[in-house]
């Protein structure tokens, strides 16, 4: 049984449908689920019906199966153990796989001649430009994805490492790149090419890494989403290469996904996307920082028994919790404190900065983990106006996404972020470990307003410690 | 030789407040302070004087020698004219003063050539916040004043639906919603009363939400907040209407509890009899403003007097009345000043010289070492206090565009250069690209509107999930591997040299590769997924 070639478009066509429902779904928590499965489904028609179509000879089956079998094993079984801590981890690393794969597909293309043998001169080099830009994107990716895995899995430091003149390394290789992608279309012979191919592959892989090696630990969600973006544009460069719709329109599709979650994390952030790239956080605004005034004045610390007291008082309460509350994997206390203040008829509600966490949506999804009902957990352009409302604003492990100086500061390197504005609430509890500075490296004049009281110590131990004196009181 | 701070038992008849409680002694002591207080200071407050002792404080019997000997003295009410006869050149005295209001006395203290910080001057700046001794007093005035307000009144403030029948609940209308009035509008409303409240500020409001009352605007068009976060004198005009609004409340409500003052100034007769007629019998009035004359003309200060079947409440000491709580909050914010005057070296090992360049300490500061330094001069203008609107801080930072949103009109130069730009692209590719290219080039840019479109839709809270799906879906690149491992097509040109084995093996490495990501991610992403519920 083999598929023609029209009912293999038919099948791509509706694989393609079913792809953009899928992303559709997302929009409310209700489809989603649905969605995703639009997903499986159309992943499922576009894979079968290309098996079973006139591209796949049947001696192909058992390596087919064997390696999706394999790939199938390692996938739900890390799907399954994986911690909702780790997803950034988890993502980057599937970038990576996305983006080697990419390369390996291109490269076997580019060994065989049947490939471009019927082609005309002009779609020939056009042909070997699709190549060469598919191999490029995969190797970037890859390689990008893989640092990003080091540094969200602390594997490497978080620390953003800035070589000297290193946009000009970029730019060295980027003409490199070039020259060689010159070359490597003009000239017909095999080995040649190859060295071409294969040089371009070391620099891409090399900038990769540079690229994001340089990155600070506060970028992290832009530079995942970036290589989120990196791994469609990589697959769609693949279709183009190979002819193949489908890949280029699901490449277009994811593609144009991460680029949107890039610019939504560095509108969040007030960055733009090009000093984003570019080069870390913490290095660039050192000096500025240092610059600025220190706001001085007291600290006024607090005990959990105090803070206890406050929640039970309060009758408004917002939470607002960043990467430390990742960290100390205190989410499930802070759903146990949610539930008890609920049952006192007080009301909880989470604020969520778009970068808070390493990821976009993060946060959520360690809420959601820890059974925090979706109705209660708000975006920070919902929750911003209530906090003059609010009795009590707890914030669990966040700094820089609170920092008032984004507002009062004009000369603070975050001036103009949109932060969330928990000053304004009657109390406000800061949980943090010491008094270091985010990783924008800038002091925070919040904790030293009047209404801001400071909860020291590890935001789990201190959590469980205000659950406690939440239930004995 | 460690300072002496000395406290007095207060000596104005009725004065039930003490300036320091054991809790406040035990720190000061750890300060490096010794404290010394008179015995039976504490008696109206109910601590006794073992507690002081047990906090570190010496208890003295003898007044005179309490106040020759202690280097700083803290009081709540001004000192009498035989207490000032006590005190000695280069002393510090803290308490209320008045300046204003005791012209004699600040003479008299200034020929002592004391220094004198009056708790009733502290800059109303968000610094010295935790030392406002009047906010303090404030906000116990307004909870005692409910608290009068039901011992007078002969019904319940909660409404309920009892066997013998129904209890229509309290209606509170509270006049200014300063420290005293919010703490008034808790109170009652805490109790189970309907609390409305006006206040010539309109963006309290949103305070007296809080509180849980209701916010009775006048409706008339003025601005009424004042330097340092006061009420100010209105106009004509607005008077009028505010008195229409009083009218029709205090002929609604049970009981009226009124806060309004204007620093310096007698306070404004705001509840005419007239208004007083016309309320029900056994309704009750609090004046808080009974020691600058009553916002109620017929308030007695200091007393309780019923007209026309309505107890008129003028009370001038209800801090006092609640002397335990008040006594420890003002202690607090001694404590709270000491800490600033340590810090600023205002007092130290043995002396006592005021940092006269802190604002804080500056404005507190009335006499010093005998030389009249009040009024200070002009606080900045307000930025810090209070809630004067939401200055336009910082070139308002732009408003982030919302999820969903479309992102707004381009300026016309823009989208022109975006669009010549997109013309100029499109111009070169449909120049040298073939027709082959150009087909898929169609599909590419018309998918990335699609995702484009798509992905605008996704909440935010559904990024984490979005991203993995979207790699998950990225595996599509499998497509690429599978028709690269044996396709039929290469039988065709088998004629070639064609690396059939590196091909397939890559193809073969690149599968499992993707096969990883594909069911890794929709599994991770439907496990995401099912965690989110309402």
């Amino acid at each position: 049984m083999t598929m023609t070639t029209s009912l293999l478009t038919v099948a791509y066509i509706g694989a393609a449908i079913l792809f953009i429902l899928c992303l559709g779904g997302l929009s409310s928590q209700e489809t989603s689920r649905r969605g995703t499965r639009y997903g499986m489904i159309g992943m499922a028609i576009a894979v079968l019906a290309t098996i079973a179509s006139a591209y796949v000879a049947r001696s192909g089956l058992p390596y087919i199966l064997v390696a999706m079998v394999i790939g199938a094993a390692i996938g739900l079984y890390a799907a399954r153990i994986v911690q909702m801590t780790q997803m950034p981890e988890l993502v980057a690393l599937m970038h990576s796989l996305v983006g080697l794969a990419a390369m390996l597909v291109g490269y076997a293309n580019f060994i065989d001649p049947a490939a471009s043998a019927q082609l005309a001169p002009a779609e020939n080099t056009i042909h070997e430009i699709e190549m060469y830009v598919g191999v490029l994107i995969g190797a970037v990716t890859f390689s990008g994805s893989l640092i990003a895995f080091g540094k969200l899995s602390a594997k490497i430091s978080g620390k953003p490492v800035l070589l000297p003149a290193r946009h000009w390394i970029n730019l060295v290789g980027l003409i490199v790149v070039i020259a060689f992608g010159y070359r490597f279309v003009t000239i017909h012979d095999l080995q040649a090419q190859m060295v071409a191919m294969v040089v371009m592959t070391v620099v891409a892989l090399l900038f990769g890494v540079h690229m994001v090696m340089a990155i600070g630990g506060a970028d992290m969600p832009v530079v995942v989403s970036m290589l989120n973006s990196y791994s469609g544009w990589a697959a769609a460069a693949t279709g183009f290469m190979l002819s193949n719709d489908l890949l280029i329109v699901t490449g277009a599709l994811v593609g144009s996904s991460g680029a949107i979650l890039s610019y939504i994390m560095c509108t969040a952030m007030n960055r733009n996307f090009i000093s984003v790239i570019a080069g870390g956080f913490g290095a660039d605004t050192s000096k500025p920082a240092a610059g600025s005034v220190t706001p001085a004045g007291d600290v006024h610390p607090i005990t959990a028994a105090e803070t206890a007291d406050a929640l039970r008082q309060a009758r408004r309460v917002i939470i607002v919790p960043g990467y430390g509350m990742a960290v100390a994997q205190a989410q499930h206390t802070v759903y146990q404190i949610t539930t008890a203040l609920r049952e006192r008829g007080i009301d909880v509600r989470f604020g969520i900065h778009p970068v808070a966490g390493r990821m976009p949506g993060h946060m959520n999804v360690l809420l959601a983990e820890a059974k925090v009902p979706y109705d209660i957990v708000f975006e920070m352009d919902e929750i911003n106006e209530d906090f003059a409302d609010t009795d009590v604003a707890m914030v669990i492990g966040a700094n820089d996404i609170v920092n008032p100086a984004a507002q009062e500061d004009p000369t603070s390197p975050i001036a103009g972020m949109p932060v969330l504005e928990v000053w304004k609430a009657r109390l406000c509890v800061v949980m943090k470990r010491s008094m270091a500075s985010g990783y924008a490296g800038i002091d925070n004049p919040l904790f030293y307003k009047d209404n801001t009281r400071m909860l020291f110590g590890d935001a789990k131990k201190m959590l469980d410690e205000v659950l406690v004196a939440l239930k004995a009181g | 030789m460690s300072l002496l701070i000395g406290v007095p038992k207060e000596t104005y008849p009725g004065e039930k407040r003490v300036a320091t409680v054991p809790d406040v002694v035990e720190k000061l002591v750890k300060q490096g302070f010794r404290v010394a207080v008179e015995s039976t200071a504490g008696d109206g407050a109910q601590i006794s004087d073992d507690a002081y002792r047990a906090a570190g404080a010496e208890v003295i019997a003898d007044r005179a020698a309490l106040w020759g000997s202690a280097d700083i003295v803290f009081k709540v009410r001004a000192p009498s004219d035989d207490e000032i006869a006590l005190m000695r050149e280069g002393q510090m005295l803290v308490s209320f003063i008045w300046p204003a209001q005791n012209p004699q006395l600040m003479q008299a203290l200034a020929a002592r050539k004391a220094t004198v910080l009056a708790m009733d001057s502290v800059p109303r700046i968000s610094r010295a916040q935790k030392m406002d001794a009047l906010s303090s007093m404030a906000n116990i005035a307004g909870y005692r004043a409910v608290v009068e307000a039901a011992h007078a009144f002969g019904r319940f403030f909660t409404g309920s639906i009892t066997a013998a029948g129904k209890v229509p609940p309290a209606k509170v209308f509270v006049i200014g919603a300063g420290v005293a009035g919010l703490a008034a509008i808790g109170a009652a409303s805490s109790l189970g009363a309907i609390v409305r409240a006006n206040d010539t500020r309109p963006e309290v409001a949103d305070q007296v939400k809080s509180m849980g009352g209701e916010f009775v605007p006048v409706p008339y068009e003025e601005e009424g907040s004042g330097v340092g976060g006061y009420a100010k004198v209105m106009s004509e005009g607005f008077q009028n209407a505010q008195r229409q609004v009083f009218a029709q409340q205090a002929r609604d409500a049970d009981i009226v509890i009124t806060t309004a003052l204007i620093p310096g100034r007698p306070a404004p007769k705001l509840i005419t009899a007239d208004m007083v007629k016309s309320m029900r019998q056994g309704s009750v009035i609090v004046d808080l403003a009974a020691e600058q004359g009553g916002n109620c003309e017929l308030t007695v200060p200091g007393e309780i007097v019923v007209r026309n079947g309505v107890t008129i409440i003028g009370y001038t000491d209800l801090p006092s009345r609640l002397a335990r709580q008040a006594s420890t909050l003002y202690a607090t914010n001694l404590l709270r000043l000491v800490d600033d005057l340590v810090k600023t070296k205002s007092i130290d090992a043995d002396a006592v010289d005021v940092d006269m360049n802190d604002e804080v300490l500056r404005g507190t500061t009335v006499i010093d070492k005998g030389e009249v330094t009040w009024p200070p001069p002009a606080p900045r203008p307000a930025a810090a206090p209070a809630p004067a609107k939401p200055a336009p801080a910082v070139s308002a930072p732009p408003k982030p565009k919302a999820h969903g949103e479309p992102s707004g009109p381009m300026s016309p130069g823009k989208s022109a250069i975006v669009f010549g730009g997109g013309a100029v692209l499109f111009l070169i590719v449909g120049f040298f690209a073939p027709r082959s290219f150009l087909e898929h080039f169609t599909v590419f840019v018309l998918a990335c509107f699609v995702g484009y479109m798509v992905v605008w839709n996704v909440k935010p809270a559904l990024h984490t999930p979005l991203m993995s799906v979207t790699n998950a879906v990225s595996s599509i690149i499998a497509l690429g591997a599978l028709v690269q491992i044996a396709p039929e097509v290469a039988n065709a040109s088998a004629s070639m040299s064609r690396p059939t084995e590196w091909i397939r093996w890559l193809s073969v490495v690149a599968l499992a590769l993707v096969a990883v990501n594909m069911f890794g991610g929709f599994a991770v992403t439907q496990r995401m997924l099912q965690m989110f519920r309402k």
